[in-house]
């Protein structure tokens, strides 16, 4: 018997948790801030499926069904996230310093 | 581009995210990792796109969408201020929980161009997958615009109750439950609306009863929510960039929110279910006579920590709503020059955000590595001559070790009563949020400075 493709979808997501799990506690405290930043940054890759959205059965005289037109907003809120989640965080780690020496 | 070879894509996407976050392992490997997550993204971006193929009139105004949107990110990466980090990392969890929402309907509204199905006929574990994302991504929307609110002053902190609160919540869950098994038997359109609906009120429900001081619970909840939604969506679209991303968000949230309930010793369902602020304020000790304080000025602290040897500087939210990182650092600057050695300690759920302090620190050029945590630093108050203690108040109160009565009984705080000598600089007596009074104005070796955080910190500046 075939094993369902949904189960190897299913694994990947119990051993991402783990992943997520061991990674997330070696982050050092001083670093959540940005670890919050980061991660937001990142769920916004969420943008793939807005843009499946948008795109999907569009042709020059139908662009804005509804369905895509729910893609295209979308694609607005995830792109906010992914520049300003990384930008910020970017801004927020150049601040990290050692003592000067 | 075919679909094996996106598939190999998406995987690097996601191994590069979670580089991104193993990087924050460290200060010095973190702006590296950072890079490794701005790789991630655009690899899945452009293999989306290779994937779709169309590259028509439509794929002109996703472009246009996509620097509208990223402009307008990129311009409040750069305006923020850093104080209101807490404010923005909210703001931007509800973005992510409300694309997830309209992604979700967008699949609902056309199955086909996911291969989910045709309408009316969607398969089953679609429907559910997406169901789910729908529900999350609205509570994570609705919720983080709640958080927002209150972070930024518009709405007040203090916790709203009301009496059958927890009641209604409970029916309100099962509803979504219960819709979502309708949903998948009828697979009508109404029903979808009417979880979407739901989810949103849920999703204010759940957070207004939660008071100021325990956002940093509620900003991690959020950020794990916007993660499970995230991977909810990552199934429906079989994607499986989005469903480790999905699951490291969420793993990454779930972590903080445990951290942040340890440092207050409460479980995490006390949190959510309202705590504190609203029933057991009551019960703190508030009938105690008026007893006596020293109450000092900027001179005297001066002239204290001028002449010590060892300084140990506690900060907390008084000082973010006060802004006085700056003004704290050259104080720490000039009493440097006088030989004086000094360090920061930082209490788990100091501030609205896990980190929170730590940022603000940095900000002000304060070097990383004379910033130090909670079990790091706690036994050195024993041998510090000075502790200032500005803007925060619960997590040094000595009745969490001392009186088992007190609502903040148990929870880990900060000896700052060990060192020879205390200054508190507060704006009056006021308990904190917990709603208690602190032991500590009324010691011996504490001395009150009523004042503004900022403009106390200056004073002190200028007669050293």
């Amino acid at each position: 018997m075939e094993i369902d493709p949904f189960i190897f979808r299913l694994s990947i997501f119990i051993l991402s948790i783990f992943v997520g799990y061991y990674v997330v506690w070696s982050v050092t405290p001083s670093l959540h801030t940005p670890l919050m930043s980061v991660t937001n940054a990142i769920s916004s890759v969420i943008i793939v499926g807005a843009i499946i959205a948008a795109l999907s059965g569009s042709s020059a005289n139908n662009i804005f069904e509804v369905s895509n037109i729910f893609g295209f907003l979308a694609i607005i809120l995830a792109a906010v996230n992914i520049f300003g989640g990384f930008l910020v965080t970017q801004r927020m780690l150049q601040m990290y310093k050692k003592k000067k020496k | 581009m075919s679909a094996n070879l996106s598939a190999l894509f998406y995987l690097i996407s996601g191994i590069l995210f979670i580089l991104a976050l193993r990087g924050l392992s460290s200060p010095e490997t973190s702006r590296q990792g950072n890079y490794f997550g701005i790789a991630g993204m655009a690899i899945a971006i452009i293999v989306t796109f290779l994937s779709v193929g169309n590259f028509g009139t439509g794929f002109i105004y996703v472009l246009i969408f996509l620097v509208l949107g990223g402009s307008v990110g990129a311009f409040i990466a750069f305006k923020i201020p850093m104080t209101a980090m807490p404010e923005l990392v909210a703001g931007f969890h509800s973005l992510v929980g409300l694309a997830a929402v309209f992604v979700a309907i967008s699949a609902f509204l056309k199955p086909e161009a996911f291969n989910l199905g045709t309408i009316g006929d969607i398969k089953l574990a679609s429907l559910i997958e997406m169901s789910l994302g729908a529900a999350i991504g609205a509570i994570t929307f609705s919720g983080s615009i709640i958080a927002f609110l209150k972070l930024r002053g518009i709405m007040s902190g203090s916790p709203i109750t009301f009496k059958g609160q927890h009641l209604i919540n409970l029916i309100l869950g099962l509803t979504i439950v219960f819709l979502i098994y309708y949903l998948c038997l009828s697979q009508s359109s109404n029903i979808f609306w009417g979880l979407v609906a739901i989810s949103f009120l849920v999703g204010i429900l759940l957070i207004i009863p939660i008071g100021g001081a325990d956002m940093p619970v509620v900003i991690s909840m959020l950020n794990s929510y916007s993660g499970w939604a995230a991977a909810g969506i990552g199934f429906t679209l079989e994607n499986t960039a989005l469903i480790i991303t999905g699951a490291l968000v969420g793993s990454s949230g779930a972590i903080l929110s445990y951290i942040m309930c340890k440092g207050m010793n409460r479980s995490f369902f006390n949190v959510i279910l309202g705590g504190w602020g609203a029933s057991e304020q009551s019960s703190g000790t508030k009938k105690d006579e008026q007893k006596p304080v020293k109450n000092g000025n900027a001179d005297d602290a001066a002239f204290l920590m001028k002449n010590a040897s060892s300084v140990i500087i506690v900060p907390g939210y008084g000082m973010a709503v006060a802004q006085a990182q700056h003004a704290l650092r050259e104080m720490v600057d000039s009493l440097k020059k006088n030989g004086v050695k000094v360090s920061y300690a930082i209490h788990p759920v100091a501030g609205r955000m896990p980190g929170h302090m730590n940022v603000l620190l940095a900000e002000a050029n304060v070097p990383y590595d004379e910033v130090f945590e909670l079990d790091e630093i706690n036994n050195d108050f024993a041998n510090c001559d000075v502790a200032y203690v500005i803007g925060a108040n619960d997590v040094t109160n000595p009745v969490a070790k001392s009186d088992p009565q007190s609502p903040i009984y148990g929870m880990p705080v900060l000896d700052v009563e060990k060192s020879k000598s205390v200054l508190f600089v507060k704006r009056s007596l006021s308990p904190g949020y917990a709603g208690i009074d602190n032991d500590l104005f009324y010691r011996d070796n504490t001395l009150m400075l009523f004042a503004d955080a900022k403009k106390m910190t200056e004073e002190i500046v200028k007669s050293l």
